[in-house]
C-alpha cells in the first residue's frame, strides 16, 4: 500500500464507520428482527399471504400509480410550457411551483386540510354556491391530492430539464414536412422526452410509496402501507411485522428508485 | 407547439393554445400556493371560520412561540450539528470518490443513498431495535441528528462530488505539490476552496433538510426531543386551525432564507462557469 491510499483510506474512515455503525449494523438486525416473529421467514411474504397487509398494499400501489400518471401528465403540460415560452411573470411562476419542494409530508397534508377540510376553501366554495359543504381531505381523494402537491413540483422541474435539451431542429423538419402540432408532439417531443418521463415517473411512485407524513397528518381511513407498519409497531407492538413490512417496502422503493437512475443519474429523495 | 415567434417568422399575437396552456399552468400554481397564502392567513387572523374581517392579530404567533419555542431551538440545533457532522464525513469522501473512482468506491456510493431510497420508517426501526436499550443515548437529542446525518449525508457527498469531478483536482494538486504544499495545505487551501460551490449547495440542502425532516425524526423524538415537523403534526392533531397555521408561518419563515439562497447560488454558479469557459 502506497503512502496516497493510506490517505484515501483515512479519509474514507470516518463516513465509512459511521455508515456501518449507524445504518449497515441496525439493518441488519432489521432483517433479522423481521423472521423472528411467530410466523418466522414467512413473515417476508405477509405482505402478499396476509389479506390485511395484502389489501394495504394494493390501495398503496393503486394510490401511487394513479398520483404518477397525473402528476406525470399536469408536471409535462405546465413543464413544457414554462421552458418553451418566455412571457411576463414566468420566473414568479417558476419559483412559486418549486417553493413546495422544501416541505415535509405533514405540512402537505396540513395543505390539503386547507383545501378540502372542514374548514377548507373548497368546502367553503360548494357550501355557498350548492348548499353543500364538499369535504374530502380525509379521503382517498384528499391523500390523492397531497401525494399530487408534492409530486408536482419535482416533476416539473425534470421536465423543464428535459425540455431544454430536446433537439429543436427535429420539431422543425416534422413541421416543415407537413406535420401538425398533435402529431409534432406525439411523434417527436414525447419521444424525446421519453426517458425523463419514465424515470421522474419511477421517482414519484417511489416517492408515494414511501410518503408518511401526509398520511399521517390526514388520518385517513385508508391504511396505506407505511401508515400499516407504524400502526403494527406502535399499537400492536409487532416488531417482526413493521420489520419485514417495512423491508420491503424499502426493496419495492430501492428497486424504484434504481431503474430511475439507470435512466437519469441523480440524487433523488424518497421524503415526503 | 411553439407558440414563441422563431427567428425570422413574423410574430404574431398569443394564440388560443398559448392562452390554454397558460391559464392551465397558472391553475397548477394556484393549486399550491393557494393553501400558503390561506395558512398564512389563517396563522395571522383572530378568527379563520369568520374570515380576515375578524381581524389580524399576532396572537397566535405568540402562542406558538410560547407552546412551541423549544422545539424550534432545538431544530436549529440538530440542523447545525447535522450540517458540522456533514461536513466532516462527507467532503473528505467526496474527495476519495473524486480522485479514487474504482468499484469499491462506487459501491459504497451506492450504500450511502440508501438511506434515502428506503422510507425513513424503516431506518428509524432499524435504529431503534438496535440502539433503543440505550437510555440515554435513545432519549437524547444525539438519536435524531444520527437519523439526519444518515438522510442528509448523501446529499453533500453527491453536491460536492459533483463539483469535484467537474474540476482536474490532480492537476491542481500536484501543482501546489510542486510549490511544497503538504496535504493538509492542499486539501484546505486548493482542494476545498475550489469545492466551495458544492459545498455551500450542499450545507444549504443538509440545513433544509434536516429542519423538515418528519418521517424518520417522528419515530426518534421523545416528548422532551421535538423538532419542529413532530410540534406541526402535533399541533395539526390537537391544536385550533390558527395555532397550526401561526406554527406553520413560523416553518415558512425559516425556510424561506434556505430556498433564496440555493437559488442565487445555482445563478451565480452558472455564471461563474460561464466566465470560465469564457462565455
Amino acid at each position: 500500500m502506497s503512502r496516497g491510499d493510506i490517505r484515501f483510506g483515512l479519509l474514507a474512515l470516518p463516513a465509512l464507520t459511521v455508515f456501518a455503525a449507524f445504518w449497515l449494523l441496525p439493518m441488519a438486525r432489521l432483517v433479522a428482527v423481521g423472521a423472528s416473529g411467530p410466523r418466522g421467514v414467512a413473515a417476508y411474504a405477509a405482505i402478499v399471504t396476509d389479506a390485511n397487509y395484502f389489501a394495504s398494499l394494493v390501495s398503496t400501489v393503486v394510490l401511487s400509480v394513479a398520483v404518477t400518471f397525473a402528476t406525470l401528465i399536469v408536471s409535462g403540460i405546465a413543464g413544457m410550457f414554462l421552458q418553451r415560452n418566455e412571457f411576463f411573470g414566468r420566473n414568479v411562476l417558476v419559483s412559486l411551483l418549486t417553493f413546495p419542494l422544501a416541505f415535509p409530508g405533514v405540512v402537505v397534508g396540513f395543505m390539503v386540510i386547507m383545501l378540502a377540510g372542514r374548514q377548507g376553501l373548497i368546502g367553503t366554495v360548494t357550501d355557498a354556491l350548492f348548499g353543500i359543504k364538499l369535504v374530502f381531505a380525509y379521503s382517498i381523494a384528499g391523500l390523492f391530492l397531497g401525494y399530487l402537491y408534492f409530486s408536482i413540483p419535482r416533476v416539473i422541474l425534470t421536465v423543464m430539464a428535459a425540455v431544454e435539451k430536446l433537439d429543436r431542429a427535429l420539431e422543425e423538419a416534422a413541421r416543415s414536412l407537413g406535420a401538425n402540432p398533435w402529431q409534432v408532439l406525439r411523434d417527436v417531443v414525447l419521444p424525446g422526452l421519453r426517458p425523463a418521463l419514465i424515470s421522474a415517473g419511477a421517482i414519484c411512485f417511489a416517492t408515494s410509496m414511501g410518503a408518511f407524513g401526509t398520511a399521517f397528518t390526514l388520518a385517513t381511513n385508508i391504511n396505506v402501507l407505511p401508515i400499516t407498519i407504524y400502526t403494527e409497531f406502535t399499537n400492536y407492538a409487532n416488531f417482526s411485522i413493521a420489520a419485514a413490512l417495512s423491508l420491503v417496502l424499502g426493496v419495492i422503493t430501492w428497486a424504484a428508485l434504481a431503474f430511475a437512475r439507470t435512466l437519469a443519474g441523480s440524487t433523488v429523495a424518497a421524503a415526503a | 407547439m411553439m407558440t414563441r415567434a422563431s427567428p425570422g417568422m413574423k410574430r404574431r399575437g398569443p394564440g388560443p393554445r398559448f392562452v390554454a396552456q397558460l391559464l392551465f399552468t397558472v391553475l397548477v400554481c394556484a393549486f399550491l400556493v393557494v393553501p400558503v397564502v390561506l395558512s398564512v392567513l389563517a396563522g395571522l387572523s383572530e378568527n379563520f371560520f369568520v374570515g380576515v374581517r375578524s381581524g389580524l392579530t399576532l396572537r397566535w404567533v405568540g402562542q406558538v412561540w410560547s407552546m412551541y419555542r423549544d422545539s424550534i431551538f432545538l431544530s436549529l440545533g440538530i440542523a447545525i450539528a447535522c450540517l458540522a457532522v456533514t461536513l466532516v464525513l462527507g467532503v473528505p469522501i467526496a474527495y476519495v470518490l473524486a480522485r479514487r473512482p474504482s468499484r469499491a468506491t462506487r459501491l459504497f456510493e451506492e450504500l450511502l443513498v440508501l438511506p434515502v431510497a428506503v422510507p425513513g420508517l424503516a431506518t428509524a426501526l432499524a435504529l431503534i431495535l438496535f440502539y433503543g436499550e440505550w437510555r440515554g443515548f435513545r432519549a437524547s437529542w444525539t438519536f435524531i441528528l444520527v437519523g439526519h446525518v444518515l438522510f442528509t449525508l448523501p446529499f453533500m457527498a453527491r453536491s460536492v462530488l459533483a463539483v469535484m469531478a467537474a474540476i482536474d483536482l490532480a492537476t491542481l494538486e500536484e501543482a501546489a505539490a510542486s510549490l511544497g504544499a503538504g496535504f493538509a495545505a492542499r486539501f484546505f487551501g486548493v482542494i476545498v476552496p475550489n469545492a466551495r460551490y458544492g459545498i455551500l449547495a450542499g450545507a444549504l440542502m443538509v440545513v433544509t433538510l434536516s429542519v423538515g425532516e418528519f418521517n424518520i425524526t417522528w419515530m426518534l423524538h421523545t416528548p422532551l426531543t421535538k423538532t419542529i415537523p413532530v410540534g406541526l403534526a402535533d399541533s395539526y392533531a390537537s391544536m385550533r386551525l390558527e395555532i397550526g397555521s401561526a406554527y406553520t408561518i413560523v416553518f415558512f419563515l425559516m425556510i424561506i432564507p434556505l430556498l433564496i439562497g440555493m437559488q442565487w447560488l445555482s445563478r451565480e454558479r452558472t455564471s461563474s462557469m460561464a466566465k470560465r469557459h469564457g462565455g
